[in-house]
């Protein structure tokens, strides 16, 4: 089970790269660039403050997993 | 021997009803809106005052996680029951002054800037009280009833929406609709000064938690638990697992049965605002008491699988019963008695001096429901104003179901909040145990407030733009797709808890 937690790190790795390009690319950025105040402010969440935590932290977590941090007897 | 020594129950009850009424103060904004973005943001264009609304109430969980580094800091420094106590003060004060704010046409733009000022600190506020709350019951609480104990906690959150919907509905019977749409709206804010009072009165006579007086007594409490918490890998390792394998999820799911129903039956299904208050009443209440239920089994059964459990049913049942809910409210599938249909013409004459001629048409349906087509079109010299070629008009559409349609949408409401209880009820205990009592406070709250206040909070804004882009590219079911955040952040959540959450539990005087 420790190799299973240690593998599927790299999956969170790369599921955090795919978040940061679907997000910036389809929601955040587009809504940046719209020119309406509503979007703005969306936008600038997104970018800001909703992406940041997603893939630094899923970056991060997946980093650990894979150096086996979460291995059970550790 | 101490006379002050508190009991259990008091310690429970000091804690709970403190929290509930912070939630309280918190979600009556939420609640009132759309009445505010008329009162708060310029007029005109009513979608923009709304979504500014939504907008502050978003900066309003943002900051939550701030409010968490703060207070946490100050809770694992000076202690948990001073700090939750400030966090009361401050979270009733900013409350009862949103309800003494002119409106936008007598103070201008110092309104919406003041309204957002007091919205972050409500935030802040709230970031700090939870976790202390939580901590300060658990650390009274004996290892094998932790999980029941800490459940009235995780009531709060529900009690204070089902006193909020409770307090608007209340005012809203007592005045006219002219009257509450004027100043009854402010009510509600004004009477959370009275609750803060009565609760700061009861905290103020409780003692500090055993286990942390004992580790301050002995002089393990931290210097610096923002470095310790977040600087150290062993302990920071612990919070990223926190936030991904249990309260991310758990917040999408909090929000999904609790506030974007809520929306969506008034938004996309267009249903009557209060019939969807007390509907949410009736639900709320029926499903509070299955918080405590899921916490008194986790302490029986663990706490994992109870929370992976709710997120992974959650996950599957989602479509099927938001699609339920829609066709209960969908009048194409109706037959209009066409006979019975009344429209009565009107003109409305407005402050400004312009005109605008009003179009109220009452349809009836077989089953009983009513539906109430509202057009509203600004004149000019007489005749329909047109921008930009179009005619300048407003739309409001509202149904009003019978009871057994009522009935349908509180059962598919109450599953929802089933889920919700089995993700949140045991998790107070579950991020108590994850965390040393020299931090505690700190590590425990941070990922909370950002599970709840970012990955939640945002879900109505989120999901709002995922149904509103699939309906403009002609999708069928435009109104399940932003479905497909919730269920998105749940399934990863579900996935990293089974993988790396260990179900040992842990005592907690460290």
């Amino acid at each position: 089970m420790n190799a299973v937690r240690k593998w599927v790190g790299l999956i969170w790795i790369l599921l955090a790269i795919a978040t940061a390009f679907v997000g910036y690319s389809v929601m955040g950025l587009p809504k940046l660039a719209s020119g309406k105040q509503e979007d703005l402010v969306f936008g600038i969440i997104i970018c800001f403050i909703l992406l940041p935590i997603v893939v630094g932290g899923l970056l991060v977590f997946g980093y650990y997993a894979f150096k086996n941090e979460y291995d059970i007897h550790k | 021997m101490n006379k002050k020594r508190s009991s259990l129950f008091s310690v429970i009850g000091a804690s709970s009803v403190g929290t509930m009424i912070e939630w309280y103060d918190f979600y009556i904004f939420g609640s009132l809106a759309t009445v505010i973005s008329t009162k708060f943001f310029p007029q005109g264009n009513p979608t923009a005052a709304f979504l500014s609304t939504l907008a502050t109430f978003a900066a309003g969980f943002v900051v939550r996680p701030f409010g968490a580094l703060f207070f946490g800091r100050l809770g694992d420094i000076i202690g948990r029951k001073y700090t939750f106590m400030v966090t009361l003060l401050l979270m009733g004060g900013a409350t009862f002054l949103i309800g003494c704010i002119p409106s936008y046409e007598t103070i201008g733009f110092a309104a919406p800037v003041l309204i957002l000022v007091l919205r972050l600190l409500q935030g802040l506020a709230l970031g700090g009280e939870y976790g202390g709350a939580a901590t300060y019951v658990a650390e009274h609480a004996p290892d094998h009833k932790r999980g029941f104990l800490t459940s009235w906690i995780q009531t709060t959150a529900t009690a204070g929406l089902f006193v909020s919907l409770l307090v608007i509905m209340a005012t809203r019977n007592f005045l006219t609709a002219a009257q509450f749409d004027e100043w009854g709206w402010r009510v509600p804010f004004w009477v959370s000064i009275f609750m803060v009072v009565v609760s700061y009165l009861i905290r103020r006579n409780m003692e500090e938690s055993p286990v942390f007086a004992k580790a301050k007594a002995s002089g393990k409490t931290s210097v610096n638990p923002l470095k310790e918490s977040f600087g150290n890998k062993l302990n920071f390792k612990f919070v990223l697992l926190a936030l991904f394998g249990a309260v991310m999820g758990q917040g999408v799911i909090w929000y999904t049965g609790q506030f974007y129903a809520m929306s969506f039956m008034e938004k996309t299904m267009n249903i009557d605002k209060e019939q969807v208050d007390s509907l949410m009443f009736i639900a709320l209440m029926m499903g509070t008491p299955f918080f405590l239920f899921f916490g008194w089994l986790s302490d029986k059964i663990g706490r994992k699988w109870i929370m992976l459990a709710g997120m992974l049913i959650a996950i599957l049942a989602y479509r099927p019963i938001y699609e339920k809910m829609y066709q209960v409210g969908n009048l194409e599938t109706k037959t209009e008695l066409i006979g019975r249909n009344v429209v009565i013409p009107s003109l409305q004459k407005n402050n400004d001096g312009s005109s605008d001629s009003v179009f109220i048409t009452t349809q009836f349906y077989d089953d009983g429901s009513v539906a109430v087509h509202t057009e509203k079109m600004h004149l000019e010299n007489g005749r329909v104003k047109t921008v930009d070629g179009k005619k300048s008009m407003l739309e409001n559409r509202m149904t009003r179901l019978t009871d057994a349609g009522k009935w349908k949408l509180i059962w598919l409401v109450f599953i929802q909040v089933l889920f919700v209880t089995m993700v949140y009820g045991p998790i107070a205990a579950f991020l108590v145990e994850m965390f040393p009592t020299r931090i505690r406070y700190t590590s425990m709250s941070l990922p909370y407030h950002i599970g709840n206040g970012v990955f939640g909070g945002l879900l109505p804004a989120v999901a709002t733009y995922l149904s509103t882009s699939a309906k403009n590219n002609g999708v069928e079911q435009w109104y399940l797709e932003g479905l497909w955040y919730p269920i998105g952040v749940a399934a990863v959540c579900f996935i990293i808890g089974a993988l790396y959450i260990n179900r040992k539990v842990k005592k907690i005087d460290d």
